[in-house]
């Protein structure tokens, strides 16, 4: 039997080839399908938290960065379904946090944003959680601003597995989850955590900022006004409220 | 029936009783200063070698541990529907003059509530510093408060109040007759490993934690993974509300999980064993430690066991520190592993890729001790009981409204009709079976068979009459998950407060038909996209409720289009007063 | 007199005005629109109060009892009710006071604040109380569309306008739809 023909699944019908130990993101990547995605970055460990790549693999449903790929899977990504289920999760991630796009500067080049605007959110939807957490600013070239964090682990990820360092970690339970700093007083500016580190950079939201760099580039022409997290047959989006899927 | 009197458990023997593990050292920590101050953390990082933020993260997910001082006497209620009366709980916080979660400003006491503490056939029930009070009432409160005001050590306390005596009212396969200590290993060497395997896939035995995973299949495949190191682990995290089988196990049967657990190390290679109890039973440590020092000196743990030439295993005990999530056996790796008790990805599972991403065999200890009867009198003595996919019996936790609340035995496939019977619940309307995670069964379906194929059960049951509000109950199941979320994946770590959200407001007649619907919608979400079992069960009393007593829900709804989310007018109540008004544009209807 | 014309009325709750001046931004197009529009209550008419009307536009959240009549006005008279804007939706920047006590923001501005002459809390009956924290509108009152932005542009609202007064479902092209 061919060997391309033995490694291969179904994505929304189209025939995807993948290799053996590859995820159903990995092949998905690989082939230029895009599945929407927030805690995922194909250089780091896959997280599996964020739930935006869920896909229903055979009926059930999957996360798309940790599930192996096998033969002969069939995975359903893009259907009107799974699009209810993501930009609910989103909205659920703006109700958690305290996302005021018009106030933060990852405005236009925030990946949660570019997921709203490609799934067609519109609002919250849900009553907002407004929690209190704190703004730590002690490094001289960064600032963490946990209102805006999704717990999606990315800096903590790409400090152990890129920088070669251990600056944050998740810490907590349940809706008090919050990221922490791995230093004496717990304070980033007491920590070794240099702008150039990967964790410095890698923040989908506008949880971890550059300092002293503000607005270089006028809202209205940032990458998500520009172009979209992926390219998408979805040209408009219906103005009415949430309704269901999931039945 | 062994009754047991719980020893104050020391500080110093209670940490060097137990193996060197950061949930013990943080424990000690807490026991000594009654909060985990900074200073401390830095010096367990330093002693474990650790990174502080680990540390940290351990202290902040773990509801035991805590930052700022609780009492010199620390009180726990439990809010379970079974063990739980949060009545008493402020009928005593008034006695002491306490505020719940405040500790009182001499430092003497603190009150707060925590999650089932498994004393569900014995009423309402507290913890206080490690060890348990049931049968609270009004007197002995009174009592309570007493010893506490006077500050009386707790072990001049009178004897009486710390007494568990837990009824078996009916005895199965397991507990009729005991086993004879050593049998069950004698029998393990005389098959060898690969007859003792095939032995329990015979028996058809399933994992009796709920799941139902065949055990035989389980080591089979842990033994065939490649690793340094294969490793026994008992869960022995008796979370789930309403389920105690596994406490009367380790007080009266101890032997015998032990000895499970030591016929699964042969069968694996494994030379080490972990038995993970919940910190709640933290009072079981001086009992589980004798009953492992006993085996050692009779030589059924240690070097060549019975003689077994370079047949080696022994156990540790591990003790959790209040975090449900942790009878998820992935978790519960994280959690011997010293870190927060997050669920893995899984693949890989454990059998695999567990503990120190070994092969691991993770067993609920109801599994262990059908193991060690099963290798000790045959697969055919077990598959004679029970039904086709679910051999054997069933240990049941029952409580709740009945008049005889304890441990039953069942074979598989008895039916909730004649489980009521049997204890005394003439008017039920309804039994959650399984706990919170279970299955809500309404009376019309009291026929259905406690077992795999029909209802699966971890063992609880709990009995609610006909004066029971279930809203109510389930409100109650809905913070419960909510509180015990790990907050890993974006649909439970969100999605289990906003349930909570809408079911308070429906409770309290604040709820609307649209309401109703959003809830109902999130919680299919929850349920089907959350990362592990406690989040894709978090929504069942939920969706139980709803598709099998839709009445109770209609009833608490207001008849009209929208109703907001939050009290207006008390949302101007601090203003109000900043501002000294009380006119009538000062409020809102 | 009656007309035939679909009434629109629109407010700004805790808001900046922001969205109302993007909406003067449709330019041109707005002469087209008032041949089937007219305009009920709102800043561009000064009417005071709403009559029925068959569309509402809410710019802003809710900070303060006010804001809550002038919701509840809007909701009771108005067939269509659009949240307008980041504020309306989700509180906005007026939401950024959430982070502290509504205690702790009235002593900074009224009684320990740089510059405060005759510290005290006023205590007005013609001042709106304020409410604990800000609230998108959603949380007091069904809301039928959104219209994000920050504000929207005046394309999306002649892009909602038109649909609804076309008698279509409204929608928003990609393009349109942004949050800042």
């Amino acid at each position: 039997m061919n060997q391309l023909l033995e490694n291969t699944l179904t994505i929304d019908g189209q025939v995807v080839p993948f290799s053996a130990g590859q995820t159903i993101m990995d092949a998905a990547l690989a082939a230029g399908i895009y599945i929407p995605h927030l805690c995922h970055k194909p250089e780091l460990k896959p997280h599996g938290s964020c739930k935006l790549c869920t896909v229903d693999v055979d009926g059930r449903s999957m996360s798309a960065c940790t599930f192996p790929a096998s033969q002969g899977m069939q995975v359903a990504n893009n259907t009107p379904a799974l699009t209810e289920v993501r930009k609910t999760l989103v909205q659920m991630l703006f109700v958690e946090g305290n996302h005021l796009c018009p106030t933060c500067d990852k405005t236009g080049d925030c990946t949660l944003q570019a997921l709203g605007y490609h799934l067609g959110m519109l609002d919250g939807h849900f009553p907002p959680f407004y929690p209190r957490r704190e703004v730590d600013a002690s490094h001289p070239d960064l600032i963490l601003d946990r209102d805006r964090c999704i717990m999606c682990g990315l800096c903590v990820r790409a400090s152990q597995q890129i920088d070669g360092k251990n600056v944050f970690a998740l810490s907590g339970r349940g809706a008090q989850n919050h990221v922490i700093v791995n230093s004496p007083s717990g304070k980033l500016g007491d920590s070794d955590l240099n702008k150039d580190d990967l964790a410095a950079h890698i923040c989908p939201v506008g949880a971890i900022l550059p300092k002293n760099h503000g607005h270089e580039v006028p809202i209205g022409r940032r990458t998500f006004d520009l172009h979209t997290v992926a390219e998408s047959d979805i040209a408009t989006f219906n103005l009415h409220k949430t309704e269901h899927h999931d039945d | 029936m062994q009754q047991l009197l719980q020893g104050e458990p020391c500080p110093d023997q209670a940490v060097n009783g137990l193996m060197p593990h950061l949930l013990h050292q943080l424990h000690a920590i807490q026991q000594q200063y009654r909060y985990i101050p900074t200073q401390q953390s830095k010096q367990v990082s330093e002693t474990l070698q650790l990174p502080l933020a680990q540390i940290e993260s351990v202290i902040d997910f773990y509801s035991f541990f805590t930052r700022t001082p609780r009492g010199q006497y620390t009180l726990l209620f439990s809010n379970c529907t079974s063990c739980g009366d949060l009545a008493l709980m402020r009928e005593l916080c008034q006695l002491l003059k306490v505020e719940q979660g405040i500790t009182r400003t001499d430092g003497l006491v603190s009150i707060d509530e925590t999650s089932c503490i498994g004393m569900c056939d014995h009423g309402a029930s507290l913890l206080i510093n490690d060890r348990v009070i049931a049968h609270l009432d009004s007197t002995r409160l009174k009592q309570i408060a007493e010893y506490i005001e006077s500050k009386t050590p707790l072990d001049q306390w009178s004897p009486e109040l710390f007494s568990i005596n837990t009824q078996i009212y009916k005895k199965g396969l397991l507990l009729e007759q005991p086993l004879e200590q050593g049998s069950a290993l004698t029998a393990a060497f005389k098959l060898g490993s690969d007859a003792l395997i095939q032995t329990l896939k015979q028996s058809g035995l399933r994992g009796r934690g709920g799941a139902g995973f065949t055990t035989g299949m389980k080591w089979e495949f842990c033994r065939q993974a490649q690793g340094a190191q294969h490793y026994v682990v008992c869960n022995a995290d008796e979370g789930e509300p309403g389920t105690f089988k596994d406490r009367i196990l380790l007080t009266d049967h101890a032997h015998e999980l032990f000895e499970g657990m030591t016929v699964a190390a042969y069968a694996l290679g494994a030379q080490q064993g972990y038995l993970y109890l919940r910190g709640e039973y933290r009072y079981l440590v001086p009992h589980i430690q004798q009953v492992l020092t006993e085996r050692r000196q009779q030589q059924l743990l240690g070097q060549n066991i019975l003689g077994q030439q370079g047949f080696t295993f022994d156990i540790e005990l591990v003790v959790g520190a209040g975090a449900y999530i942790c009878g998820e056996e992935s978790a519960l790796l994280e959690s011997l592993e010293q870190k927060r008790g997050v669920p893995r990805i899984r693949p890989p599972f454990p059998v695999t890729h567990g503990y120190l991403g070994q092969p691991t065999v993770v067993n609920n200890v109801e599994t262990f001790v059908a193991a060690a009867h099963i290798v000790s009198k045959g697969a055919n003595w077990f598959k004679a009981h029970g039904t086709e996919q679910s051999a054997g019996s069933k240990l049941l936790s029952i409580s709740g409204d009945c008049t005889k609340a304890g441990i039953y035995e069942y074979a598989f496939g008895v039916t909730v009709q004649q489980v009521l019977d049997d204890c005394g619940a003439s008017d039920a309307q309804a039994v959650q079976v399984g706990g919170p995670s279970g299955t809500l069964v309404h009376r019309k379906d009291f026929g259905r068979q406690l077992a795999f194929e029909d209802l699966a059960t971890g063992g609880s049951i709990m009995i609610y009459g006909q004066q029971r509000d279930l809203l109510k109950v389930v409100r109650n199941f809905t913070h419960f998950f909510a509180h015990e979320s790990c907050g890993f994946c974006t649909p439970c770590r969100v999605g289990t407060p906003l349930l909570r959200k809408y079911l308070d407001k429906i409770e309290a007649g604040h709820g609307t038909a649209y309401d109703r619907e959003e809830m109902a919608r999130l919680a299919k979400l929850v349920k089907k996209r959350s990362h592990c079992g406690l989040g894709q069960t978090a929504a069942n009393p939920i969706l139980d409720l709803l598709e099998h007593f839709p009445h109770v829900c209609e009833q608490r709804l207001l008849h009209q289009e929208y109703e907001p989310f939050f009290n207006l007018d008390a949302a101007l109540e601090t203003t109000r007063q900043l501002s000294h008004r009380d006119d009538a544009e000062a409020h809102l209807a | 007199m009656m007309t035939n014309k679909v009434r629109v009325a629109t407010t700004s709750l805790a808001g900046c005005f922001g969205c109302h001046m993007s909406f003067l931004d449709m330019d041109e197009r707005l002469v087209g629109l008032l041949e089937h529009v007219e305009f009920d209550r709102s800043p561009l008419t000064d009417i005071k109060h709403c009559q029925p009307c068959d569309i509402g536009l809410v710019e802003g959240g809710l900070c303060n009892a006010e804001n809550v009549h002038v919701l509840r006005e809007f909701r009771n008279n108005c067939k269509i009710l659009i949240a307008v804007g980041a504020c309306a939706i989700n509180g906005g920047v007026p939401a950024m006071r959430n982070h502290y006590e509504v205690q702790e923001c009235l002593q900074e501005a009224y009684l320990n604040g740089v510059g405060v002459d005759n510290p005290m809390i006023p205590s007005d009956p013609e001042l709106p109380l304020l409410l604990s924290k800000v609230h998108p509108l959603h949380e007091v009152v069904r809301v039928d569309y959104y219209l994000p932005g920050c504000p929207p542009s005046g394309d999306a609202f002649y892009a909602i306008l038109s649909d609804l007064l076309a008698g279509r479902e409204p929608s928003l092209s990609k393009t349109m739809l942004h949050y800042d």
